[in-house]
């Protein structure tokens, strides 16, 4: 039996949609069987993330309504043949679906995938609604900054209103630079304010807007980004992975700088 | 375009473009371009039966058109220029 994982944030613009796309595939490189759900109806964006977007014959509307079989609607990914797309529809919104199809669906998708990853629109309407309601834990991505952070926290309250249990926090787009110059929190700052357990940060890394552009998910590569991505996705399965020094001057010359 | 840009790469803000025309033209279609190729294939296969079509002179797509009661609103529409070489009239 799988785990459904829904991602969200509250806030636009957080990352989540960079965010599922890398765990998707990270999680799919460790083997595991996965579909990633785009829930963001009328504004849907996963499939570019992804680059998929060619490959859309059927979406998640289609398959509610029954336009299509299940597994018609699936897209299965250029590089990872364990991994799979269900993409949302683009000309439709988001009343299309009501909470208790999207929990059935998800049921029936956990009995054949080990995990089923749901992009959820930003905001806290019927879109949100629509991606908690079969998932069993929520990453909540949010930036260390002051917006972000306070709707992080109205999403957490929602998660445990509505009895999700596992809940954890990915900061995104740190840069150790300001963190350092005390210009800015830093992943230890956030979760002292939200009191939630980090599953995850990730550096603010040239290399994803690269890797989005190419439509090709960075994780597991040599960028920070792409290794903070690999190491959510192992902590995910359960494994103990150390966090990330993110602080890209260090290494080689730290010994040198220390001695200042 | 430059000598120099013949050897180069494609950049990925290059790749970002191209691949952000492709998915607008089929947004705003609602259509998928995979779709649109199917469509166009099978229109010209129904056609060849019927008369001898210029291959490379065919324009096929689909846009939005203002509604007839025009509300604002519009509406997909199929545009299709197939020029004909020679009608078959061999048919029987």
């Amino acid at each position: 039996m799988g785990e459904v994982i829904v991602v969200t944030s509250g806030k636009g613009g957080v990352g989540k949609t960079t965010t599922t796309a890398n765990i998707g595939t990270g999680l799919a490189k460790l083997n595991k069987k996965v579909v990633l759900i785009d829930t963001d109806i009328g504004l849907r964006n996963l499939d570019v993330v992804m680059g998929l977007e060619n490959r859309i014959v059927y979406n998640l509307v289609d398959v509610i309504e029954g336009n299509c079989k299940r597994n018609q609607a699936l897209i299965r990914d250029k590089r990872y043949e364990n991994l799979f797309l269900l993409p949302a529809a683009q000309t439709k919104d988001k009343t299309s679906v009501t909470p208790e199809q999207m929990k059935k669906l998800t049921e029936e998708l956990k009995e054949e995938f080990d995990y089923v990853i749901l992009d959820c629109p930003a905001g806290i309407e019927q879109g949100f609604k629509n991606a908690i309601a079969g998932a069993d834990r929520a990453l909540v991505v949010t930036t260390p900054e002051v917006s972000a952070v306070r709707d992080a926290d109205r999403i957490i309250g929602l998660l445990e209103a509505n009895e999700i249990k596992k809940t954890h926090l990915i900061v995104n787009r740190l840069r150790a630079d300001m963190v350092k110059r005390g210009d800015m929190m830093s992943a230890d700052d956030v979760i002292d304010i939200l009191a939630v357990e980090l599953i995850g940060q990730v550096p603010d890394d040239e290399n994803i807007v690269v890797a989005t552009n190419n439509g090709e998910p960075l994780v597991g590569d040599s960028s920070l980004a792409g290794q903070a991505y690999m190491n959510i996705c192992r902590r995910i399965t359960g494994e103990q992975v150390p966090f990330l020094d993110l602080d890209p001057k260090k290494g080689l010359f730290s010994w040198f700088t220390k001695k200042k | 375009m430059k000598i120099s840009d013949f050897f180069k790469k494609k950049s990925s803000s290059d790749v970002a473009k191209d691949r952000l025309k492709l998915v607008l033209v089929s947004d705003r279609a609602s259509c998928s371009p995979e779709i649109l190729q199917k469509i166009r294939s099978d229109i010209i296969e129904v056609l060849s039966k019927y008369a001898e079509i210029d291959m490379e002179g065919i324009d096929i797509n689909i846009t939005n058109v203002d509604t007839e009661t025009n509300d604002g609103k519009t509406v997909p529409a199929l545009y299709a220029n197939i020029p004909i070489k020679n009608m078959n009239h061999n048919l029987k």
